[in-house]
């Protein structure tokens, strides 16, 4: 295993950038996740670093060498494909050994590295299958098992979990992870599913149009995010427009005064999670914000309530409150009143 | 009662089908049987009912020397042009599906050509070519047994091509890649993954241009020379002075013959599932 640096990556197709700039360092063992929306360029950026997308400018370096300009097959890099890309005329076993056989292993160091790798995934006793012999799942361990028996210096994984069923992709989620600390593999996997990429990562990228937006720890992306599109891709965010007035006061379009924290004077967005808001039918004292407003839809999640309260005419949020016993049950049309304390919210400049 | 009639409407449909499908399926095999059954008649002219049976037909093929020339020679030059066919045919395949450039459309089209161009069209034109080329080159092509072999190559290519473009169509572009980066080069890549998975359309593309060779009578008709006619080419001639059952046995040869070569090569690959 390596750790592997990616230097102000690029890749343009005409004059649009599929990658921007993107700079990165994963460090030995870790497990880094792309995060972002659609067509954000996360598979252009992995397939940089598997070689299959010659970059426009800048470097990746592999275990301290720049692998820049090698082919993929030069590159010792692991990677596992969405759609598996097993190869559908060979064994379970031969698919495994392929690897070892390009770098001309010993027949008996083959076969003793198939078994390992195949034992790994737990497909012990597959090895004589043919692919289509087996279900997505067992699949998504092979491709796994193929790409872990090279002892790659990173291991790639490019939406390893969309083709599983919901329960599936739970379960091998962990699989991967434990397997991953186990070990020591360093990995970078890129996955459009927020709850995929929180649960699984040891930190996380967010891009969007092709750059790096942030890049840190859930609590990291959470609690700071950089700017609005953070704020509203990981975990969720209602978003107040308006102007800064001065530090501290923020004032809605809608005509709302409000204290906020930190924040430029001028064009603004205050971002709201909505679990951080508090809700009840009297004015709260204690809070920086209280105002009233009206319920105007409810949405029954469970274990978890959202409501959305008419603040103005151009003010709406979202406030979301655990289901309890005996806790608020709002109905549609009620007056209520939202608080939140300044440091709750938080301020982007445009 | 409607449940009734939904059982009753849905089995018409699949007997009105079943019905069709054999009146069609009748329509093709009535030749063939009709010449199977003529070459056992024992009579020399061939008239119904038989005055009985016999195999002296299949006899007499080998007392014919042309009958088993003709037929040495088509095989002959059916497997050389599907041999060339192929070592052509199959790298066209692959740049035709692999690669965009400017001429893509306009020379897939030509290479598919042959299938559509009457062999009439086909024949002068090789001809004529051949002429050209004898008088440019001033050595003997026309008639010469390579002429005809370049000719028959022309016919295999469009089979060759039509089922290699469509299995290659079949190959999972990512399973060339994870080969890659498993430390195969393109070359290796080439032989261990993408050969192996339209090796059914090579050989179903090898099958039916041999075949294709081998039954062509009006392109060779221009190109033959003499004493190296090909069989279709041997049966016309012989059809022209004598109708006996000897035809129909060296018809029912060459179907045992494809036939044949069809169930082997439906073992190896399922002919159902190219075609
Ligand atoms: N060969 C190409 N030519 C032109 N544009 C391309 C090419 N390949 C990708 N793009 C564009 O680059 C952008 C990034 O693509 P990429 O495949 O990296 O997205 P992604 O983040 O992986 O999205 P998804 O989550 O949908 O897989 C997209 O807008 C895409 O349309
Ligand atoms: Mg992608």
């Amino acid at each position: 295993m390596a750790q592997l640096d990616l230097n102000s990556l690029s890749k343009r197709y005409g004059d649009f950038y599929a990658a921007r700039d993107v700079s990165l360092q994963v460090a030995d063992g870790e497990f880094l996740v792309l995060l972002g929306p659609s067509g954000c360029g996360k598979t252009t950026t992995l397939r940089m670093v598997a070689g299959f997308i010659e970059p426009t400018a800048g470097q990746v370096r592999l275990g301290g060498n720049d692998v820049t300009f090698l082919p993929p097959w030069k590159r010792n890099a692991g990677m596992v494909f969405q759609s598996y890309a097993l190869f559908p005329h060979l064994t379970v076993a031969q698919n495994v050994a392929f690897g070892l056989e390009m770098r001309k292993l010993l027949r008996i160091e083959i076969d003793r590295r198939v078994e390992e790798a195949l034992a790994l995934v737990r497909l012990s006793g597959f090895g004589a299958r043919l692919p289509r012999q087996l279900s997505g799942g067992q699949q998504q361990r092979v491709a796994l098992a193929r790409a872990l028996a090279i002892r790659p210096d990173v291991l790639l994984l490019d939406e390893p979990l969309s083709n599983l069923d919901a329960k599936l992709r739970q379960e091998v989620r962990v699989e991967i992870r434990e397997l991953q600390r186990q070990l020591g593999l360093t990995a970078v996997m890129v996955t459009h599913d927020q709850e995929e990429a929180l649960t699984m990562a040891d930190r996380l990228v967010v891009m969007n149009e092709g750059s790096v937006r942030q890049v840190g720890t859930q609590r990291d992306l959470y609690e700071r995010p950089a700017d609005r599109f953070v704020a509203g891709f990981v975990g969720r965010s209602t978003f107040l427009d308006g102007t800064v007035e001065a530090p501290g006061r923020f004032r809605s379009d809608g005509g709302l005064a409000l204290t906020c924290t930190g924040g430029q004077p001028g064009r603004a967005a205050l971002a709201l999670r909505p679990e951080r808001v508090e809700i009840g039918l009297v004015k709260s004292a204690g809070l920086d914000n209280s105002l009233p407003g009206t319920v105007e839809f409810v949405s029954y999640l469970g274990a978890l309530i959202d409501i959305h309260v008419r603040l103005s005419p151009n003010d709406r949020l979202v406030v979301q409150v655990a289901n309890r016993d005996g806790g608020f049950t709002p109905e549609v049309g009620q007056s209520v009143h939202v608080g939140w304390s300044a440091s709750a919210g938080l301020v982007f400049n445009e | 009662m409607t449940m009734a009639l939904a059982i009753i409407r849905r089995r018409a449909r699949r007997w009105a089908l079943n019905g069709a499908a054999a009146v069609a399926l009748g329509y093709i095999l009535m030749p063939l049987i009709f010449v199977i059954w003529l070459a056992f008649f024992r009579q020399e002219i061939p008239s119904f009912p038989p005055e009985g049976y016999s195999l002296k037909w299949f006899a007499a093929i080998l007392d014919q020397r042309k009958f088993v020339d003709g037929f040495r020679n088509s095989i002959q030059v059916g497997v050389l042009a599907t041999l060339i066919g192929l070592a052509l045919g199959v790298p066209a395949a692959l740049c035709l599906s692999r690669f965009q450039f400017k001429l893509r459309t306009p020379l897939a089209n030509l290479l598919l050509m042959p299938l559509i161009v009457p062999g009439v069209v086909l024949g002068t034109a090789m001809y004529v070519f051949h002429v050209e080329l004898e008088i440019g080159l001033d050595m003997d092509v026309l008639g010469t047994f390579y002429a005809l072999v370049a000719g028959h190559i022309v016919i295999v290519i469009p089979w060759v091509v039509r089922l290699v473009t469509a299995s290659l169509a079949g190959v999972d572009r990512a399973t060339e890649e994870a080969a890659q980066n498993l430390g195969a080069n393109p070359w290796v890549t080439f032989w261990r993954i993408t050969l192996p998975t339209i090796r059914p359309g090579i050989v179903a593309g090898a099958l039916f241009g041999f075949v294709t060779s081998f039954g062509n009578l009006e392109m060779s008709l221009f190109l033959v020379g003499p004493g190296r006619t090909t069989l279709p080419i041997v049966i016309l001639q012989y059809l022209e002075w004598k109708i006996d059952p000897t035809i129909a046995a060296v018809s029912v040869v060459q179907i045992l013959l494809i036939g044949i070569s069809m169930l082997i090569t439906d073992r190896y690959v399922k002919l159902a599932r190219v075609v």
